[in-house]
């Protein structure tokens, strides 16, 4: 059942939202060792549920996402509600306020079952540097689960929430969406309010959708999208009714495929795969076009320099005077300050925060950090140039299938280059959809990764829904 | 271009994080690796290019001067790991 389709059954009362709610909750907890959860909320969510069906039985109007069962990253702030971002640093941190995205799902009836376990500050590709420790693949328990966004993902792939929301910096929510064989939107920078997301590295994150179909993601992301005047970057343009612009006929449409996405380095079956599928939308009429992306090879680079430079800064703020963790409350303010934040962060974070403040120091700022910026120029330049040509971009979401835990977390660089097909669309701002292409010898899920312009989410995802539909 | 060990100490004081000797260590490593394949973006001629920082096209975002309801006092209060009345509690900051 789609999440309309619920909202329709439930006015229907053709099921009991406190049993599912119930079911689902059963469920988290049969499967706890995939540590998908850092925090689920019973109580808040049988609550809203009967207050859902109370309304409903009274005859009162219910919201569009009545019916709907959400799991949310720890990083997005709920009032009243822990919020640790995966650090112990805010293991005691309770939010005054909600993000923008929280009060709208709250509107429109959603019941928020938990909030989901992340890598610490949504910094890693593994969700192994949560401070709640590893999030595991329901696939297979030894690999990871992608990250940052590991808990949401998870949370959809076993069916313990029909949807999530995550946030994507450099690949957050498409690569564990890859990884776990679900449906994953990094929308366009500017169509989501960031209020009341953690920051982590603010020109590139944005908040999006997991789910099982794309029309669910479409569905979703018309409740969540929308300009907030508390996110000055959140833009002032009119919010489509996705779902209705999903029509099934990609006949009109020229679709990209850019070689560097498909050289050294990738795994042939996720290769032929994805080459099968786009013969498939040939056949369905779809112009096929090759493109060519010579600055792929730069986008790992002019990121890393980036989001750690942002991260640097955004993470002062966690100095043990307003709230989370203090130690050394005995010693001067400044012995204070380290003791704090020493103990508070995690490895990955404390090395993102110096490789940061290195390339932003005095000396070292326009070898790296300006230098960064005008690649980003020229990145952003050649995505310009393609859309100019194509609706939509087709590539792979990630190099190889889920990797084994631990196998990657004492070599920071090998981790940062499993994100090197997701970092360019941050780095540009447009929209990247992940939708699952198949499963490997192994039975491993992978995806596929479908760009589009700036705004243009409802092609990326017409296409994508095309693609869950029609082909094999 | 590589870091010492001594840059290290001290772009992590500036950052304010104690590092312990072992760890400088591993960092010094690390971010001497990260760095020699970062310096690929010495291969592209950017003179002419400017700087972006920002994608969307937005300079300043103006609204009516108008007093919104903000966040109550006690509310701001209530994370503090130290509060005293109205006041967040800091370690002494003036010496004796």
């Amino acid at each position: 059942m789609t999440l309309k389709e619920k909202a329709e059954a439930l006015r229907q009362q053709k099921f009991d939202l406190c049993d599912e709610v119930d079911n689902r909750l059963k469920l988290a907890d049969d499967l706890s060792d995939l540590n998908a959860f850092v925090r689920l909320r019973p109580d808040q969510a049988r609550q809203k549920a009967e207050d859902v069906q109370s309304r409903i039985r009274a005859g009162k109007p219910a919201g569009p996402l009545a019916g709907t069962i959400i799991a949310i990253k720890d990083n997005i702030n709920i009032r009243g509600e822990f919020s640790t971002c995966g650090s112990k640093i805010l293991e005691n941190f309770r939010s005054p306020y909600s993000a923008a995205v929280i009060n709208k799902l709250e509107t429109a009836d959603a019941v928020i079952i938990g909030k989901t376990n992340q890598d610490e500050f949504a910094m890693g590709s593994s969700n192994e540097n949560s401070y709640w420790g590893p999030v595991k693949n329901p696939h297979d328990k030894t690999r990871v689960s992608g990250g940052s966004s590991g808990g949401s993902a998870v949370a959809v792939a076993t069916g313990i929430a029909d949807v999530a929301l995550g946030s994507d910096t450099g690949g957050s929510i498409r690569q564990p969406a890859s990884f776990c064989g679900v449906v994953g939107l990094k929308p366009s920078y500017g169509r989501v309010s960031r209020y009341g997301l953690i920051a982590y590295a603010s020109s590139l994150d944005q908040i999006g959708p997991f789910s099982s179909t794309v029309e669910d993601t479409a569905y979703l992301l018309s409740q969540i999208a929308g300009h907030d005047h508390y996110d000055s970057t959140s833009v002032n343009l009119p919010v489509p009714d996705y779902c209705s612009l999903l029509k099934e006929d990609v006949s009109d449409f020229t679709i990209g495929i850019p070689e560097e996405y498909f050289s050294e380095g990738l795994d042939t079956q996720i290769k032929d795969q994805i080459y099968s599928i786009i013969e498939q939308l040939r056949a369905a009429g779809a112009s096929i076009k090759k493109i060519h992306f010579p600055m792929t090879d730069y986008g790992i680079a002019t990121y890393y320099i980036i989001a750690t430079a942002e991260a640097s800064s955004n993470l002062a703020r966690y100095d043990g005077v307003r709230y989370g963790l203090r130690e050394g409350n005995d010693e001067d303010l400044i012995a204070m300050y380290g003791l704090t934040r020493s103990s508070g962060f995690g490895k990955e974070v404390q090395r993102r925060i110096i490789l940061g403040t290195y390339v932003l120091s005095s000396g070292y700022y326009d070898a790296f950090y300006n230098k960064a910026q005008k690649v980003r120029r020229l990145i952003k330049n050649e995505i310009d140039e393609a859309f100019k040509m194509v609706d939509a971009i087709i590539t792979p979401t990630t190099p190889t299938t889920a990797f084994g835990i631990g196998e990657k977390v004492d070599d920071p660089l090998t981790m940062y280059l499993s994100d090197v097909y997701t970092v360019t669309a941050n780095l540009a701002g447009i929209c990247g959809l992940n939708i699952p292409a198949g499963k490997d010898k192994n039975g491993l899920p992978f995806g596929m990764q479908l760009l589009g312009d700036t705004f243009q989410e409802a092609k990326i995802l017409r296409v994508g829904n095309f693609i869950e539909k029609n082909c094999s | 271009m590589s870091v010492s060990k001594e840059e290290i100490e001290k772009i992590a004081q500036l950052a304010r994080l104690n590092l312990k000797d072992n760890e400088i260590n591993q960092i010094e490593g690390q971010i001497n690796q990260i760095l020699e394949y970062v310096k690929k973006l010495d291969e592209l001629d950017t003179d002419h290019v400017e700087p972006l920082s920002h994608t969307l096209d937005l300079n300043n975002v103006f609204r009516e001067d108008i007093v919104r309801e903000s966040l109550p006092r006690d509310k701001a209060l209530e994370n503090a790991p130290l509060k005293s009345d109205k006041f967040f509690r800091v370690p002494k900051v003036i010496k004796k």
